[in-house]
């Protein structure tokens, strides 16, 4: 028996020549789950909550309280929740999904060979990369409405003096970085989280692999909330009076 | 030496040297933290938050290490 872990997600078929992967086709399901549960929940929405209600409003407000609290801000955290929210759920709900018992052991034949039906979402980069660069794209706009396009630039090409220039020049490698530093750290995470799992099954698969369950548990919520409070403080730096300063 | 072997040491020395700082940094983030909650038990709520994403960006590198060492393995 040998260990098959690969990085690229296993091509499941073609449509018109495009490959539909299974971390793809899964992200799909959650998509539509999530869209007609949220359809759902909004018509059944009453003024008196019942049980579910309650907890989803309690999850909600708290989350709402905290990105408050980030941006200090109603207005401005009015506008920048639902985008931190939603990626946090949709994060959230797809590592969630890895928890389901017994589904790796499913597979299907295709071209390729046999491969698994399900993969965790996440530890597809594509997936990651995209969400990071609507992060990183969602801060430089906001920059960019805030402080003006002259002000922009100015930000990354300052000629007052030789060292603001290299100030500035550094400022326009760290905007670049965040690209790497927020996908590898949500990819790497995961992905580390799954091969974890598969190592420690390959070795003894009665109760050795369950503590690293309940850690890839743990990933599964902070990392989620980690990738979207960065987007919320990287959009909350980009605002002025935002005092919250961070490296990544 | 083969390309196969030098690829395993290649694989363990990234992630070995690449754990060093994380760790430590980890280390200290978690002390500090605990401290400030000792010393101020109310400030729980305000402060673990935080920390998680303290230590998550500390991690980041660590992180970056591992996902160099899976390249060399598995790509």
């Amino acid at each position: 028996m040998t260990l098959d872990i690969s990085l690229a997600p296993e091509i499941l078929f073609n449509i018109g020549g495009i490959p539909i992967s299974n971390a793809f086709f899964w992200s799909w399901f959650v998509f539509v789950f999530l869209i007609i549960g949220a359809f759902l929940l909004k018509r059944s929405l009453k003024m008196r909550p019942g049980k579910f209600q309650s907890i989803i409003e309690m999850l909600v407000g708290g989350a709402y309280d905290f990105v408050e609290s980030m941006m200090g801000d109603k207005k401005k955290a009015r506008r920048v929740f639902p985008l931190v929210f939603t990626m946090f759920f949709f994060i959230f709900f797809c590592n969630l999904l890895t928890f389901i018992p017994g589904q790796s052991a499913i597979t299907i034949k295709t071209a390729g060979g046999v491969v698994p039906l399900f993969r965790a979402i996440i530890s597809d980069y594509g997936i990651v990369f995209v969400m990071t660069m609507v992060s990183v794209i969602v801060t430089q706009i906001v920059s960019l409405a805030v402080v003006g396009p002259l002000g922009y630039l100015g930000k990354f090409f300052n000629f007052t003096s030789p060292l603001n220039f290299f100030l500035g020049l550094m400022d326009l490698v760290g905007e670049l970085a965040k690209v790497m530093s927020l996908s590898f750290r949500l990819f790497g995470n995961i992905f580390a989280g799954e091969v974890l799992g598969a190592v420690m099954l390959f070795l003894f698969p009665f109760f050795l692999p369950l503590p690293f369950a309940f850690l890839g548990l743990l990933t599964a919520v902070v990392q989620p909330f980690v990738f979207s409070v960065l987007t919320l403080v990287f959009i909350s730096m980009a605002t002025p009076n935002g005092e919250a300063e961070t490296h990544a | 030496m083969d390309m196969e072997a030098a690829k395993y040491i290649g694989a363990g020395l990234a992630i070995g040297l690449g754990a060093i700082g994380p760790a430590v940094g980890e280390g200290i983030a978690a002390s500090k933290a605990l401290e400030a909650i000792g010393r101020n038990p109310e400030a729980n709520g305000k402060i673990a938050p935080l920390m998680f994403v303290a230590m998550a960006i500390t991690e980041s590198t660590g992180i970056y290490a591992l996902v160099v060492a899976l390249i060399i393995l598995f790509a």
